[in-house]
């Protein structure tokens, strides 16, 4: 289906920044995107100034904004060799799993990812190989109400049980007055990805690990992350609705848009929309980093964010290669951050005085964001998908009251171990 | 007075048919008229004609491209359909010959794999063909399911016509095209309207086909496009845009079925024939 | 194919041969277009199956015979292993998930479908609108409306919720789609909702090539019209509705769309295809997938035969007339 390229990819990677000033042809440069909404508006003006550099057009083929199906279609499309799909933006937990089929940017883009925070270049890197190459971040907060907790006296948690006692605190002592929808504490529990999330984030916090170690190790089966989900599975019909275990991130918005929560945890996206005119939080709530739990003193929010992956099958590799350095560039990343709002991955963003006037929300997200944990992608790779889903469906079994923690972590443990085989 | 009760009794079925089948759809048109953290609220009536969210979506000019790629893909496939499954039913239902009854099963076992498997060997023959993103890409894939479907409700409906009517035919010397086109056809509108309506509708609906044969915004059909309408961030769901895009492709089909239920009656007085 | 018959022929003979002739070139078009189409994909499935191909090398699988369906190893101390989709619990679970849900949502349908057509055939003013009103729930696509009923179900703000709590139904609110005991219940709904118009509308048009004078005649001899129904109604519709449900019946069984919108992990409902789905790009076990996806081929085929067999349901048409 395509032509070998051996000889002109060593050629690109040569000449691949010195392709942003100058080209013969005019190439049109497709870009596999799930990005929504006034992204894609923002998408033509972050690449103008590349458009005009080198004369070619970079042009966005929308996927839905669903990250299942993003992935499943690309894997369709690489399997199949599909030769009009240049880039894809792919997930922070993809690159192990797509590793095969996108082309090795560690040559060209070395110099330029010695700007990027190192833990999220690492995220990319399967073996040597550098997969893709990070546009944006991503990690969420504890969100809560600053006028319920002034009301009834409370301060912001710092740890998770101390967030149970608040929660339900405020909750009882509203219901008391008649404020009969409100509930103390919504997060994303349905058995999904974002579930996985969660609860890395308890178990983490716990001191419990991480599920499976960067070494390859399963660790999930241990003291503390019995703890921690047995705190959780308290919740749901007590300080959290019982619904909350068919939650995603939408569901979880809307309780606490409408008024109807004490605290949340959610990505940023939701500090915009919680700000709009006709939010019932609007100024009435403020943002922190997650709480720690189980006497242990780090908090831990997952590692989210995006990334360009150049296919192997493109057709045009140095301008796409050319587009992929420009999005991940400190140029491109601040124009998105001062128009979308994401959050960069090049460190010295951070201090950017533009940034800090424009978007004051992204220095705040430093310290959420210094406290992220990737997930157990890298080490697990092809597998990655299978560990997740059996781990969300523990948890999920755990709260929903089938089997109680103990029970489930060692079932999960035995199911990881099965599928580990010899080795990842 | 048991007269009065049957018609009421009678016209309260209707209103608890109707009422089902469109109050979700009238809580699409309500949500429809909503932004914001309304979103979130539940509300029984229309509170406020906000136009917005239509604005929005129809301002979008791969919507209303991808409105009529669909309407293109599904005519064409209905189109297609039918043209090969009258023929073959006629085959299927009034000539006898061994083998019919094996035949049928085989055309049945097409649509007996979940289409996600058959997916990466379809895709495969799209290219091989060369019409990836192309609407015949569409149009072809879509035999896979509408066809054994029509073949079959022809089949039986063909099969149930009076045999009376065919040999007068015969007599008169009528060779078989004229048999299907002049002499059963008319007796068929009912079940050709009707398979053909939902054969259109299954086609206008069809999601993963359509996404994966695809590449770019101006060829998606409806349903891609409606599943492409997004929030303006990650995460966010766009309710009001996805309703309001939701009710206008809701729309035509409406209007199509009121379109043809002229025929559908047309075919009743005709279906008289027998006996 | 038949062979022509035999020289020296009546008229009537060369007739049917003629017939048969023409029958061929009739069928001959439909054919081809299903072979190009469904023959490739469909064999290669099969064939995958029987491979350890994963999709990130798509052609250098290697045959291993049965083992993504069963296969055994016998451990050092003695005690067997076994492998493959017929050992999965998961996958039976997701068997019985698909059983369960598809004979109680087809004899659902059915039963509605007939209901509705019955009222649809009736003459009375405003039936046209009535039609494309009860059309509308298969006209949404199912992207949509599945999302539109996740969202009527959503236990906070879904409006679902609200109205049996007003009805003085239920108590509190209930998380339709997240509960374990009431996940199942919603996809029920919310498919029997989707799919009753096709039944309707099927049972209908059978409805309407029933010949008037047929029901004068009963109606001339004072039959009470629910013997009517079930004596005379019943069976002539009967080759329309069996064919209604057997379309039914294969969708249902391939289930996907629907739960992998409202309840994509919810193991009270995942069903064949969803489960197919999971191994075949998600878990990155394409050949395991294919293999769930021929075994649910294996058993609509099963399911379907019986059904032929056991409803009667006249393939060759030798007993129509």
């Amino acid at each position: 289906m395509t032509k070998p390229m051996h000889h002109a990819r060593h050629i690109c990677a040569v000449l691949a920044l010195g392709a942003m000033a100058q080209t013969a042809t005019a190439d049109e440069v497709t870009l596999a995107s799930g990005i929504t909404g006034n992204a894609v508006e923002n998408f033509k003006l972050i690449v103008a100034p590349w458009e005009k550099a080198t004369g070619h057009t970079a042009t966005l083929v929308p996927m839905p904004s669903s990250t299942t199906d993003q992935f499943g279609q690309y894997r369709l499309w690489l399997a199949a060799g599909n030769a009009d799909i240049d880039l894809y933006q792919t997930d922070v937990i993809w690159a192990p799993q797509l590793a095969d089929q996108f082309v090795d940017l560690s040559e060209p883009a070395g110099e330029l990812m010695k700007s990027h925070f190192p833990s999220i270049v690492e995220s990319q890197t399967v073996g040597d190989k550098l997969v893709a190459l990070p546009i944006y971040t991503d990690a969420p907060a504890l969100y809560y109400r600053t006028d319920l907790l002034e009301k009834h006296g409370a301060s912001v948690p710092t740890t998770w049980e101390e967030l149970t006692k608040t929660a339900q605190m405020v909750q009882d002592a509203e219901r008391a007055e008649g404020n009969d929808d409100l509930w103390g504490f919504v997060w994303q529990g349905n058995a999904y990805e974002g579930l996985t999330c969660n609860a890395l984030e308890w178990v983490k916090s716990f001191g419990g690990g991480q599920i499976v170690e960067p070494n390859g190790d399963i660790s999930i089966n241990n003291a503390n992350a019995v703890k921690a989900l047995e705190l959780v599975s308290q919740w749901p019909g007590t300080i959290s609705p019982d619904g909350v275990l068919a939650y995603q991130e939408e569901e979880a918005r809307g309780v606490w848009q409408t008024g109807n929560a004490v605290f949340m945890r959610n990505w940023p996206y939701a500090y915009r929309l919680g700000s709009g005119d006709d939010s019932a939080v609007k100024g009435k709530f403020g943002v922190t980093t997650l709480p720690t739990g189980g006497g242990h003193d780090t908090s831990a929010a997952t590692l989210g964010g995006w990334n360009i992956a150049l296919s192997k099958y493109s057709e045009n590799q140095d301008a796409a290669l050319s587009l992929a350095m420009y999005l991940a560039s400190p140029e491109a990343q601040k124009l998105r951050a001062l128009n979308s709002g994401n959050l960069p991955t090049v460190v010295s963003l951070y201090e950017d005085a533009d940034i800090a006037r424009e978007v004051p929300i992204i220095p705040q997200w430093k310290d959420v964001f210094l406290q992220a944990v990737p997930r157990p992608s890298a080490p697990t790779k092809g597998a990655y998908n299978e560990v997740s889903n059996k781990f969300w469906s523990a948890v999920h079994n755990t709260l929903s009251g089938d089997g109680t923690a103990a029970e489930n972590l060692e079932l999960l443990e035995l199911d990881l171990t099965d599928l580990k085989g010899s080795g990842w | 007075m048991s007269k009065f009760l049957n018609a009421t009794l009678f016209y309260a079925l209707v209103f608890v048919i109707v009422g089902v089948s469109v109050f979700p759809f009238y809580y699409a048109v309500i949500t429809s008229f909503k932004t914001g953290t309304a979103l979130f609220e539940v509300d029984y009536f229309i509170t406020k004609l906000d136009f917005s969210n239509y604005i929005n979506v129809l301002s979008s000019p791969n919507f209303m491209r991808s409105v009529w790629n669909s309407v293109l893909i599904a005519a064409s496939t209905v189109g297609f359909a039918m043209f090969l499954a009258v023929t073959a039913s006629y085959a299927l239902a009034r000539v006898r010959f061994k083998g019919r009854g094996l035949l049928l099963i085989c055309i049945l076992a097409v649509s007996m794999f979940p289409q996600i498997a058959v997916l990466a060997g379809l895709f495969e023959l799209i290219r091989a063909l060369g019409i990836y993103n192309t609407p015949w890409a569409m149009i072809l894939s879509y035999t896979i399911f509408t066809l054994p479907f029509t073949v079959w409700v022809l089949t039986t409906f063909m099969r149930d016509l009076p045999v009376e009517i065919e040999e007068a035919a015969i007599i008169d010397g009528a060779t078989p095209w004229v048999i299907i086109t002049q002499v059963f056809l008319p007796l068929m509108w009912p079940a050709l309207v009707t398979t053909g309506l939902l054969a259109f509708i299954g086609a206008w609906n069809e999601f993963l086909f359509a996404l994966t044969f695809t590449a770019s915004e101006s060829q998606r059909t409806v349903p891609v496009a409606i599943a492409l309408l997004s929030g303006a961030s990650e995460f966010e769901i766009p309710w009001g845009v996805l309703m309001a895009a939701s009710v206008i492709v809701t729309v035509p089909l409406i209007a199509l079925v009121l379109i043809f239920q002229r025929k559908i009656v047309a075919g009743l007085t005709a279906g008289g024939v027998k006996g | 194919m038949p062979s022509s018959p035999p020289s020296g022929m009546s008229s009537r003979h060369s007739l049917s041969a003629q017939r048969r002739r023409a029958a061929m070139w009739f069928l001959a078009p439909m054919l081809i277009a299903l072979f190009c189409v469904a023959a490739w994909p469909l064999l290669r499935t099969i064939y995958f199956s029987f491979t350890n191909t994963t999709l990130t090398s798509l052609y250098d699988g290697k045959w291993i015979g049965f083992d993504n369906y069963l296969s055994y190893r016998k451990l050092s101390s003695g005690r067997v292993i076994w492998r493959g989709t017929l050992a999965d619990p998961a996958w039976w679970n997701a068997v019985w998930n698909t059983v369960r849900f598809s004979v109680v949502s087809v004899a659902l349908e059915t039963v509605l479908g007939l209901i509705v057509a019955l009222v649809l055939h009736q003459n009375f003013k405003g039936h046209g609108w009535v039609r494309a009103a009860v059309l509308i729930p298969w006209a949404i696509p199912t992207i949509v409306s599945a999302r539109m009923w996740g969202w009527m179900l959503n236990d906070q703000f879904g409006i679902i919720n609200d109205i049996l709590l007003n009805i003085g139904l239920i108590e509190t609110k209930i998380a339709w789609t997240a509960n374990i005991e009431t996940a199942m219940l919603a996809v029920l709904a919310v498919d029997v909702w989707k799919t009753t118009p096709f039944m309707a509308l099927l049972c209908l048009a059978g409805l309407q090539m029933i010949p008037k004078d047929i029901y004068e005649a009963a109606k001339v001899d004072g039959v009470h019209p629910i013997r009517v129904f079930f004596k005379v109604t019943l069976p002539l519709l009967r080759p329309a509705l069996m064919v209604a449900v057997i379309f039914r019946m294969l969708d249902a069984l391939r289930i996907f769309d629907l739960i992998y919108v409202l309840t994509p992990n919810s193991k009270a409902t995942k069903t064949m295809s969803v489960i197919a789905r999971e191994n075949l790009i998600d878990f990155d076990k394409f050949a395991y997938g294919s293999a769930q996806s021929t075994l649910l081929f294996a058993l609509i085929a099963i399911f379907v035969s019986a059904y032929i067999w056991l409803g009667k349901v006249d393939l060759s048409g030798e007993h129509s007339k």
